[in-house]
């Protein structure tokens, strides 16, 4: 039995990193990701971990300061939000391509222009192609057990890649909720010792991050690229250890009332909650409609994406962030392109909400459920494929 | 979910109107219910309009939205009567909590035609006897609404809110006593009609 307690996201994941005791924490703080820092320094300061926590003076620096600890062979992590992931950017890069495990735990917050606190996944979403695996969490339960999990993933050797745990910024990350935590010395247990093959203390001569000729440098971005198709599986089978221990399931992805499902919505992080609301509210009229709830979104499953959606007849993907490509957002695309090989696919669309905190209602997942019944009736063309819900004087 | 109960808060930055949503919760979770709370978060400055919420229930609910059609609502600030809309989408089943020395019938006028439940409790006179400042009127206000919904049973909330408040207020020891019985006294001073 776990232990039953009221915390936030943030506490949520503050008390999973103090479980976890890395050997390196190296953060600058930024709301709404702030309060992760401020708990986890205190547990620092007194004494609960023996962590070096490295006060960095910015994001930039505190992403080298990680890439400087997995090299070394310590169990690493940071924290982050927003800009914050901005600025990492540049050293996103060299930390998956240098193969070095860590977690980052990114609070989902808007991009300024013009500057926001509220969430959305414009931070995340934007670092998709930097060969860091994602994993999104619906609530504080999931942002905790993500977080747990995270680290047997990004350590594993047929892996050894930085993972992201994202949340949404306050909509979880300050929302106190139920959740049921993991015993220290099981967690411990789970999550097991660091011991990378090679490091750059006790492990003999070795370079790290050398130029990389024409001649290696192609050999190694396609073996980044092996290694994130590995881990699909690494995933399902660290999940399937997780669900043993605390009897919480977790799959590529959550498929919710979705077995004779005709509409469907895919989404990820908080509002898939909210979409599953509404789906309930519609199957009580007896209407066949589901909700996808994506939780690894890097490696993308594409197979089993496509799979779950093959008997739909309209999906709409929900995208946090736009792509501002004038065709639809990085989740939409990715579904719609999974499904090419499908021999019937269902019409896809795309709908573009929750900018920059915009509250999320059941209202508007009514409304997509709506829309898409209008494409199964009359259908839609590839000039109507990228929508927007929640816009005032757009619906 | 038809077991459900939700309150939302209308106070200024400052008032402690988070800080009360944090404790209800506390002291729902304490009794088993499934529990959320939440802080609407804007401009961060003292003085500003700001909401809170509390979503109270037997099973977990998976809403992460704002809430909209509250059962009850609670005004830490009664200034904000003329700013907000503090009763919008409030069930008339339910009803509204507002700090004031008045008596509920002299404060109707001003709630747009609500039908529901209108009470008063004077929580800043509390906070500035028991605690010195009339701005602290947060602990009171948290025990009229508790009164009010009835959501949790008095003599469990009070036994909670001795360990809560120790809690908070951990760092600031001389307040918690002054605290326990600003929540005795709200308690038994909340008026209705």
């Amino acid at each position: 039995m776990g232990i039953r307690r009221l915390l936030s996201g943030n506490e949520a994941t503050a008390t999973a990193m103090k479980q976890i005791n890395p050997d390196v924490v190296a953060a600058y703080p930024i709301t709404p990701s702030t309060e992760v820092v401020h708990y986890f320094s205190q547990y620092v300061a007194d004494g609960e971990v023996d962590t070096e926590f490295v006060a960095v003076e910015s994001e930039h620096s505190a992403m080298s300061a990680c890439i400087g600890a997995s090299a070394a062979g310590g169990r690493t992590a940071t924290v982050t939000s927003a800009c914050g992931l901005a600025l990492m950017w540049e050293l996103l890069y060299v930390a998956s391509g240098q193969r070095l495990p860590m977690t980052l735990a990114v609070i989902n917050r808007a991009l300024s222009g013009p500057i926001n606190i509220n969430n959305d996944h414009s931070d995340s979403m934007g670092a998709r192609d930097s060969g860091w695996i994602q994993l999104y969490s619906e609530n504080n339960q999931e942002a905790y057990d993500n977080y747990v999990m995270s680290w047997r993933i990004s350590e594993h050797k047929d892996v050894l890649l930085p993972v992201m745990v994202c949340q949404d910024g306050f909509i979880t990350s300050h929302a106190v909720e139920n959740i049921e935590l993991i015993e220290d010395e099981k967690v411990k247990e789970f999550v097991g010792e660091f011991k990378p093959e090679r490091h750059l203390i006790d492990g003999g001569p070795l370079s790290v991050g050398p130029y990389d000729t024409p001649h290696f440098y192609f050999e190694h971005q396609y073996q980044r690229a092996q290694a994130m198709k590995r881990a699909k599986q690494v995933i399902l089978d660290v999940s399937k250890e997780f669900a043993a221990m605390t009897g919480r399931g977790y799959g590529l992805f959550e498929e919710y009332k979705m077995a004779d499902a005709e509409r469907v919505i895919v989404v990820l992080n908080s509002s898939a909650g909210t979409a599953k609301v509404a789906a309930d509210q519609l199957r009580a009229k007896g209407e066949k409609v589901g909700v996808l709830k994506l939780r690894v979104f890097r490696p993308f499953p594409h197979a089993e994406v496509a799979k779950a959606l093959s008997n739909a007849k309209a999906v709409a993907v929900m995208d946090k962030c736009d792509s501002f490509n004038g065709m639809g957002g990085p989740v939409f695309v990715d579904v719609r392109t999974a499904c090419y090989d499908l021999a019937t696919r269902p019409q896809i669309v795309n709908y573009i909400y929750g900018l920059g905190g915009r509250d999320v209602t059941v209202d508007n997942f009514l409304y997509v459920y709506e829309k898409l019944t209008e494409i199964i009736n009359s259908g839609t063309n590839t000039d109507d494929i990228y929508r927007h819900v929640g816009v005032r004087g757009v619906n | 979910m038809s077991n459900m109960v939700e309150i939302r808060w209308h106070g200024r930055g400052g008032q402690g109107a988070k800080t009360a949503s944090l404790l209800l919760a506390d002291a729902a979770f304490a009794q088993g219910k499934f529990v959320q709370g939440f802080p609407e978060y804007g401009p961060e400055r003292m003085g500003a309009p700001i909401a809170a919420y509390n979503r109270i229930s037997d099973e977990r609910s998976s809403l992460h939205s704002n809430i909209y059609e509250p059962d009850y609502v609670v005004v830490v600030d009664a200034t904000l009567l003329s700013a907000v809309d503090v009763t919008g989408g409030l069930k008339k089943t339910g009803a509204i909590v507002i700090n004031s020395e008045r008596e509920p019938k002299d404060l109707i006028d001003q709630l747009e035609g609500y039908e529901g439940g209108v009470y008063t409790i004077d929580a800043s006179a509390i906070a500035g006897e028991e605690l010195g400042n009339r701005n602290l009127s947060n602990t009171a206000m948290l025990a009229a609404i508790v009164k009010v919904s009835g959501v949790i049973p008095e003599d469990a909330f009070m036994k909670e809110m001795e360990v809560s408040i120790k809690d908070t207020f951990s760092s600031k020891p001389h307040v918690i006593a002054p605290n326990m019985k600003a929540i005795e006294r709200g308690l038994k001073e909340v008026k209705g009609i």
